[in-house]
């Protein structure tokens, strides 16, 4: 419970509200809706000693890998479900849920072409930028963004790996990784998230399947940025992905994250966790886009989002960056943090969260300041629309040994409509006397004039919201990579739409 | 024919009548000027006119190139070449010039059946236009209208409005807040969009605008109604006596 103790401590202040229940309303138009249809193999429904173990077979781990996850097993069984979370979350039925499910393949595909086309057609569907899908089809002078796809639990194609090879640096899948790379996996698999860190996270270490897992030797800057697509295909299928960054001393990485998930009945949890090292004077760019489906105008589907992100400065003078542009899921509930340990090191989180219709969002971060002069600064952007419900919960801990620690933290939330929630929790916790902290937050709303005055000027309604957010959110987009500005900004379009009128 | 033809226009603002009647015929390449008192409905008319919600028309019809303009929503009638200066230009923080700019003008173009310029040649004419206004090239980065001077604001409505280049364009009170040099600087700008098919509605408190926009025609507002209609030389009559015999009158 260690990762939640600091919002558990306070879970009195954050009064379980009964909200209505999630994904009451949703967007009709949700363009990622569809399923691919490819043979699947399933485990059982349900997890339990015997799941646990057959996924371990199945992913062919090494033994003290299968003795890890039956730990987190034991623990995860005996541990509650968090409570102090805003939104309400419905009982999630574990045993209702598939662990283990990937497209039936006899043999590993050995180049593109053996992919199944229909995954290629999925990729085209999402609308993955075509200078990806030229990388994923192995189109000659493609451009240099290395995609690990990660298609319902398995990878099913990792490009540009001699150009990083050349370069010694690794990014493959975990379960590969586990097995080329076992010393690296061994040391820094749960090092940063303990498998008993939460609930979810607990879940995951037992029953992960896959995900991505990146290493960048000393002194290495990464010569591109590092692209995984995660998406939730199979009906049922909890999405247990589990991803491993470690930047050695004087490395750079800059690694992105998109999301989209097919339309669905049931709700789905999607409990992945996120683990980052950043050795002496090394730097992780890491940047997410999410864009899950939130639900339908019935109520019904949603994803679940209950991610556990988290990133270790440990070396002196390391940087990890966390962006996000959350604009998906039913629920999402995370805090992609840094544990400053390192001296002089740097920790930011620049987040947009948008939540509309009936979608309920409590992110933010935590910024846990160990080492000597580390720095930290937070710029959350939250837009709640339709009867959304949104919550910024942010810690910023300096502790005892952290002379000089800084901080500076800025919420700025917009509302659209009167039917919406915005909500600021900053805990500040600060245990050493020349630590500098700030904290500034604003709540607004898209005004009358704004409107009318874009309208005047002939955009539409929805163009002149989408500016004006995308306006609004500009410090935090300017740091998302050229590759996913652009998406990003659409998608913020997209997830506003029907918000006004 | 007229380009604007507003027939016993009625508007009423939270249930109370504001304008009670207005009657105007604006030919292609006029410029008219509305002189009124303070409440006297000058920025009710310009704003029921770019169809701002609120503004409830309760008679009348107005008619735009022949096209009842009532029927359409505010962009509409801004992509049917409608434009409005404002007195009190808006803050779009974040939104900077250039984008607001080309969302605005893509707008118009794909009404039109335009393709959409590519961003160079965009930020080429929109920058030469800038230069005519004497706005430097750092303004179009800046966010619109955020910690712009009252001289800097009116200029940017004016550069929108040239870049825009709209069919009828309506100044609400463009001279409030300017010194002498913004009034000239927005002036000629406003002077150099003149031409015989362009039409303009310059509504204004102060004579001393005109001296610099020369109107065709001018008109006195009060109480709601046009009280008066004359050339120039009513504006400089104005100058003098002021508006009281109007509001009496009215």
């Amino acid at each position: 419970m260690s990762s939640a103790n600091a919002f558990v401590t306070d879970a009195k202040e954050s009064a379980r509200e009964t909200a209505e229940q999630v994904g009451a309303l949703g967007l009709d138009k949700y363009k990622y809706g569809f399923e691919t249809d490819i043979e699947m193999e399933f485990a059982p429904k349900g997890v339990n000693e015997d799941i646990v173990r057959l996924i371990s077979s199945k992913k062919e781990d090494p033994e003290w890998l299968l003795e890890w996850r039956l730990r987190a097993f034991s623990v995860w069984q005996d541990m509650p479900e968090p409570q102090w979370q805003k939104p309400h979350v419905p009982q999630i039925d574990y045993q209702d849920i598939y662990y283990y499910a990937a497209p039936k393949q006899t043999n590993k595909p050995q180049s593109l072409d053996e992919v199944d086309p229909k995954l290629l057609e999925t990729y085209e569907k999402l609308g993955i930028p075509l200078k990806e899908q030229e990388v994923l089809a192995g189109v000659q002078g493609a451009p240099k963004v290395a995609v690990d796809a990660v298609f319902d639990s398995v990878s099913v194609a990792t490009t540009y790996k001699k150009t990083l090879e050349a370069e010694g640096i690794v990014f493959c899948s975990i379960s590969e990784a586990v097995h080329t790379h076992p010393e690296l996996v061994k040391k820094y698999l749960g090092s940063v998230v303990p498998y008993s860190d939460n609930k979810h996270a607990c879940l995951n270490s037992a029953v992960f399947t896959d995900g991505s897992f990146v290493y960048i030797p000393k002194g290495v800057r990464c010569p591109m940025e590092l692209s995984t697509y995660f998406r939730i295909n199979a009906e049922n299928t909890g999405q247990f992905e589990r991803t491993l960054i470690i930047a050695d001393e004087g490395s750079y990485v800059s690694y992105l994250e998109g999301c989209t998930a097919p339309q669905r009945d049931e709700n789905q949890l999607h409990a992945a966790v996120v683990e980052l090292i950043a050795l002496d004077d090394a730097e992780i760019k890491y940047s997410t886009v999410q864009n899950w489906y939130p639900g339908d105008e019935d109520g019904k589907g949603g994803i679940y989002n209950f991610v556990t992100k988290r990133a270790a400065c440990r070396g002196k003078n390391s940087k990890v960056s966390w962006t996000q542009v959350e604009t998906g899921s039913a629920i999402t509930w995370k805090y992609p943090s840094c544990i400053l340990q390192g001296d002089n090191s740097v920790g930011e989180f620049y987040s947009v969260a948008i939540t509309n219709n009936r979608q309920e969002a409590d992110t933010g971060t935590k910024m846990i300041h160990l080492g000597k002069n580390t720095r930290s600064r937070i710029i959350s952007k939250g837009i709640s629309a339709g009867r959304a419900d949104q919550t910024y919960r942010g810690l910023v801990r300096v502790m005892p040994r952290a002379d000089g620690a800084r901080n500076f933290t800025q919420c700025d939330s917009l509302l659209i409509g009167g039917n919406c929630g915005a909500h600021t929790i900053p805990y500040i916790e600060s245990r050493n006397p020349t630590a500098q902290l700030e904290h500034e937050a604003t709540t607004s709303r898209i005004s009358e004039d704004q409107l009318f005055y874009c309208l005047s000027r002939g955009l539409g309604e929805e163009e002149a919201i989408a500016l004006i957010v995308n306006g609004f959110c500009k410090e935090v987009m300017q740091t998302l990579p050229m590759e996913f500005a652009v998406e990003a900004q659409k998608l913020i379009g997209i997830s506003l739409e029907g918000s006004v009128g | 024919m007229s380009l604007l033809s507003i027939k016993n226009f009625a508007v009423e603002v939270d249930e109370k009548p504001i304008l009670k009647g207005i009657d105007l015929e604006i030919g292609p390449g006029e410029v008219h000027a509305i002189m009124g008192p303070n409440g006297s409905g000058k920025s009710t008319l310009s704003y029921a006119l770019a169809g701002r919600d609120g503004y409830e028309v309760t008679g009348g019809s107005v008619t735009f190139d022949g096209q009842d303009l009532l029927e359409l929503d505010a962009d509409e009638r801004a992509r049917e070449g409608l434009f409005l200066a404002f007195q009190y230009p808006v803050e779009l923080p974040g939104v900077t010039n250039t984008t607001f700019l080309k969302h605005a003008l893509n707008a118009k173009r794909k009404h039109q059946g335009l393709e959409e310029l590519d961003a160079l040649e965009f930020v080429k004419a929109v920058r030469k236009k800038a230069k005519e206004l004497n706005m430097p090239d750092d303004m179009l980065k800046r966010a619109v209208n955020v910690g712009f001077s009252g001289g800097e604001k009116k200029r940017n409505e004016t550069l929108q409005m040239a870049v825009l280049e709209p069919r009828m364009a309506i100044l609400d009170e463009t001279d409030s807040g300017l010194d002498i040099d913004a009034l000239k600087v927005v002036s000629d700008g406003v002077n150099r969009l003149r031409d015989e098919n362009r039409s303009f509605l310059v509504i204004t408190h102060y004579q001393r605008l005109l001296d610099y926009i020369v109107p065709d025609h001018v008109h006195v507002l009060s109480a709601g109604r046009i009280v008066k209609s004359g050339d120039k030389s009513l504006a400089l009559e104005l100058e003098k006596s002021g508006y009281a015999e109007f509001v009496d009158a009215a």
